[in-house]
């Protein structure tokens, strides 16, 4: 089922946490929401849910116009981040929760009700738990339980609020996996809020990033990843470094240097690059060249940060483990692809003009 | 400093004073309270079985008795409807007064029980406040048997707002949004999903109440008829057994008395035991 | 929690934002409720409490302070405070012993103790009274050993203190067992690796530690044992001026139809109930951390 949200705003107090967001999400899409602490998935999830009533904007389930509808009428399935399970009642009535509370009318019968229950717990891959209670579950099976009690009542759409935030490391990696192919298997619209970028580039077929209550980018793991469209983005998504840059005459300067970097456009920019998207260069006509002010290692390369120019600016470079640089030691290099974000532009700013490079 | 009698059944430990602590603890203990107590049970088990039951069958007895039961089990039940009211709005809500409505709770815990019973008569008498309002619509409430539940009322009314308050306050909120998103109106999510998990609250507080109605004397004996058989409780009825020097009636009674006591101390302490196998956590 | 999704406590009436609203009650039924639990707490709570007063004035002012300051009245307030004067004290040694040897060692049979120390709130206090009666009355256990001795126990003031220490029993202990509990051994055992002897360890590092909960558990005993009625009733003489607490005097000038004088007498508690429970408040307000843990049952 297709989801339209248009403009949709929700101020709390004098605080705007989401800011005229306008989004179309596909049926059958697993969509993330990514953002830092208090850029607005978490509040935005909840619109779409109906647990927040918005104060301005519209939301469309299909061709219906969902937002002034309440959150029980709006028939979507929603997992917390701390499971919400119902403590007093055992698994399998947690799960039949949703189907129990229909009015008597499209209330189906116990035995239906209870045969649902076995069957989703069957899909998340706990058979037999049902007289269970969830003091004796773990974290991760309460969590899948969790998904189960959602999927009862066939939602239209599956919403979850950082759903492996409260676990373990380990069982987090295995819930994602799974969470993945549970989605493939049924085909669920699904939207996941987190705030851990490794998560929504493996998991999601679309990602939105989300900042201070506005949209920064929508688009797949890939186009995040390699054409972010605002400084936000670039640092938010995979590591950056950054220098402010001047362009003139087709090329770009780093204060009186030639990076050796050619762009059009006229006036300053800050220019974006990854650490490991560099080549050391030897000699310089035309690079970036700095001295080495630190050093750790990371995974199988040595991450090395260097300060560079009078500006003192620092940014970070991946060299070889091996390359004999050192503290004190002058190396040059040059991006080999990067991006300009121009004037005016920051992480706390949008970006007026993005020019992009290789 | 411990012999090795007293170390094979405590484990070590550098903190000293366990011996003169523990010594003084239950030389006080027994003295003041297991001693006295021992006594009176050895008194009327000295009366032998029939005689005990003699008088424990005895219709004024049984009738007391009954009397302190049912006013207490009807006063307990009111406290437990109104305390759940009491707590949620305490906790839920926000209005003028709020922490004021929260301080009076405790108000019977504080104020002497004979001063309570004295201002309850004065409420509820034919030309009191209360009872002049009441009397217009037929209702006699002072020296009655329901004179004495609005007393155990009184005397009740903390306990099931006291167990209930933190139990809610901790509530996990987010429970209740699960339910809404699932399709339950609100008042399926309150009575489906909060109020059973109150539950175990609920009934301790209950017992507590109980326990403490069935032996409350101050407030209930001035606006209570003390009338044998109709409106007369049964530690009133100890008192008038001493004042005549049966001891022996007194004391039987009594010990029936401890007995319920004592089961309701057992009852409270199983709920809590249920409560924490079955949820976890306490209440 | 996110910075959004901040819980905004909502006054009656205004606009302040409330995180739950959309699975709240209507504005209506909040009002409806709120309004019974204020009517209900008005007409148990409220109205007793005015009544004392109202009545206590009922004669004037002079006419109260006549009967807060005749002879008889003012024995009793000088028994009341006398006998709380030694049963606070007691109990407070003791709760304070108790909650030592039970929460700073591990031994057998500690939560029997506990409940053992609780049995005298589940006890009916008329019963309280009673036993005292049977062990020192003249025809308890130790009856003809004490008048041939000429002690009199029962029906004296004696009787009333030991009463009163029992009905009072448990409170500093209910107080003090659960936070030093909570509190374990850690700062006693740095203090004795210092040097510190027992004493000094218990004085300058127990104490401090526990002082809120000990003045919160003293508060307590001491308004129940200035209040308590059932008990005392039965231990008590009833002799005017002699063995007669406040509220055994509030008794008595109520059966006398002195209503008025009464009152008057009873303003007196209520006042001190009124202040116990400013107290308790405060403290429970600003020391919340230096009370017991929750959990507690009065």
């Amino acid at each position: 089922m297709d989801i339209r949200i248009e403009n949709i705003s929700k101020t709390f107090g004098q605080h705007p946490a989401v800011n005229s967001v306008s989004l179309e999400i596909r049926s059958g899409e697993l969509i993330a929401l990514l953002g830092p602490s208090g850029s607005g998935k978490t509040t935005l999830l909840r619109l779409i849910a109906g647990l927040e009533h918005p104060t301005g904007g519209r939301i469309f389930f299909g061709d219906e116009d969902a937002s002034r509808k309440s959150v029980q009428a709006r028939n979507v399935g929603f997992v917390f981040q701390h499971y919400a399970l119902f403590k007093h009642m055992s698994v399998a009535d947690n799960i039949g929760f949703g189907l129990r509370v229909r009015p008597r009318a499209q209330r189906p019968s116990r035995r239906e009700i209870r045969a649902r229950a076995e069957e989703l717990l069957d899909l998340v891959q706990l058979p037999g738990y049902g007289e269970r209670f969830p003091a004796q579950l773990s974290g991760g099976q309460r969590q899948r339980v969790a998904l189960a009690r959602a999927l009862a009542i066939e939602p239209r759409v599956l919403l979850l609020d950082e759903p492996f935030g409260a676990l373990d490391a380990k069982v987090r990696k295995d819930l994602r996996r799974w969470l993945r192919e549970l989605h493939d298997k049924t085909g669920h619209t699904t939207i996941f809020v987190t705030h851990d970028q490794e998560e929504a580039i493996e998991l999601a077929d679309r990602v939105v990033v989300l900042n201070k209550g506005v949209i920064e980018q929508v688009g797949t793991p890939d186009e995040i990843y390699d054409t972010p469209a605002s400084p936000f983005v670039h640092q938010f998504i995979g590591e950056a470094s950054s220098l402010p840059v001047t362009l003139s005459n087709g090329e770009v300067w780093l204060a009186d240097r030639a990076t050796g970097l050619r762009s059009e456009g006229n006036g300053e920019a800050i220019l974006y690059f990854r650490p490991n998207h560099i080549e050391v260069v030897e000699g310089c006509s035309g690079c970036i060249a700095g001295v080495v002010v630190g050093s750790r290692r990371v995974a199988d390369t040595r991450r090395v940060e260097i300060e560079i120019g009078a500006g003192r600016h620092r940014v970070e470079i991946d060299l070889p483990v091996g390359h004999p640089a050192g503290e004190g030691s002058r190396i040059a290099f040059r991006p080999t692809r990067w991006r300009l974000y121009l004037s005016g532009a920051s992480e706390n700013a949008a970006p007026r003009k993005v020019a992009v490079h290789a | 400093m411990s012999g090795t009698a007293v170390m094979r059944f405590r484990q070590p430990s550098v903190l000293p004073g366990f011996g003169i602590a523990l010594g003084f603890t239950l030389v006080y203990l027994s003295g003041i309270v297991l001693i006295p107590l021992a006594a009176m049970i050895l008194k009327s088990a000295g009366l032998g079985w029939a005689e005990f039951w003699r008088i424990v069958g005895d219709p004024r007895t049984l009738a007391a008795i009954r009397l302190s039961f049912g006013a207490s089990l009807l006063a307990a039940s009111i406290n437990a409807v109104f305390g759940v009211l009491l707590a949620w709005v305490l906790v839920r809500y926000s209005f003028p007064g709020r922490r004021l409505a929260d301080a009076m709770i405790d108000l019977p815990f504080a104020l002497p029980t004979a001063v309570a019973g004295i201002a309850l008569t004065t409420l509820y008498a034919p030309n009191g406040w209360i009872g002049q309002f009441l009397a217009t619509l037929g209702l006699k409430v002072a020296y009655t048997p329901i004179g004495i539940v609005i007393a155990l009322t009184f005397i009740g009314l903390p306990f099931v707002v006291r167990t209930v308050e933190p139990v809610l306050r901790e509530f996990d909120r987010e429970a209740e949004e699960a339910a809404a998103t699932l399709g339950a109106t609100r008042r399926q999510t309150v009575f489906r999903v909060i109020l059973p998990s109150l539950l175990p609250a609920i009934l301790t507080g209950y017992a507590l109440a109980l326990a403490r109605s069935i032996g409350e004397y101050g407030s209930v004996i001035f606006i209570a008829g003390n009338i044998p058989y109709v409106s007369e409780i049964t530690p009133l009825l100890i008192v008038i057994r001493l004042e005549e020097f049966n001891y022996a009636g007194a004391t039987a009674i009594a010990a029936v008395m401890l007995a319920i006591s004592f089961s309701m101390l057992l009852i409270i302490n199983l709920i809590q035991a249920w409560s924490r196998r079955r949820f976890g956590h306490d209440g | 929690m996110t910075v959004e999704n901040m819980l905004v406590p909502s006054a009656a009436g205004t606009a302040a934002p409330n995180r739950y609203e959309a699975t709240s009650e209507t504005r209506g039924v909040r009002i409806v409720l709120i309004a019974i639990a204020v009517l209900f707490l008005a007409l148990f709570l409220l109205l007793p409490l005015a009544a004392v007063f109202m009545e206590a004035f009922r004669g004037g002012i002079q006419a109260y302070f006549a009967a807060i300051t005749e002879p008889d009245a003012l024995a009793a307030i000088r028994l009341t405070l006398t006998v709380a004067a030694i049963a606070v004290p007691c109990n407070l040694i003791f709760g304070v012993a108790a909650a030592w040897a039970i929460a700073k060692f591990e031994f057998k049979g500690k939560s029997l103790l506990t409940t053992l120390i609780d049995l005298p709130f589940s006890v009916s206090p008329v019963i309280s009274g009673l036993v005292y009666v049977l062990l020192f009355g003249a025809q308890g256990y130790f009856g003809p050993w004490l008048s041939a001795h000429g002690i009199q126990i029962a029906f004296a003031v004696p009787g009333i203190v030991l009463a009163t220490i029992f009905v009072t029993f448990p409170f500093v202990a209910r107080e003090l067992i659960p936070l030093m509990q909570e509190q374990g051994t850690g700062d006693e055992e740095a203090a004795l690796s210092l040097g510190a002897n027992g004493w000094q360890t218990f004085l300058f590092v127990t104490l401090p530690n526990i002082k809120w909960a000990l003045l919160y558990g003293v508060l307590l005993c001491n308004a129940r044992a200035m209040g308590e009625f059932g008990a005392v009733a039965v231990i008590s003489g009833k002799i005017r001026g002699l063995t007669n607490t406040m509220p055994l005097h509030v008794e008595i000038l109520y059966n006398e139809y002195a209503f008025s004088a009464a009152f008057a007498v009873a303003s007196l508690l209520a006042l001190l109930a009124l202040v116990t429970l400013a107290i308790k408040t405060f403290l429970e307000w600003r020391f919340a951390d230096g009370i017991a843990a929750a959990g507690r049952s009065h």
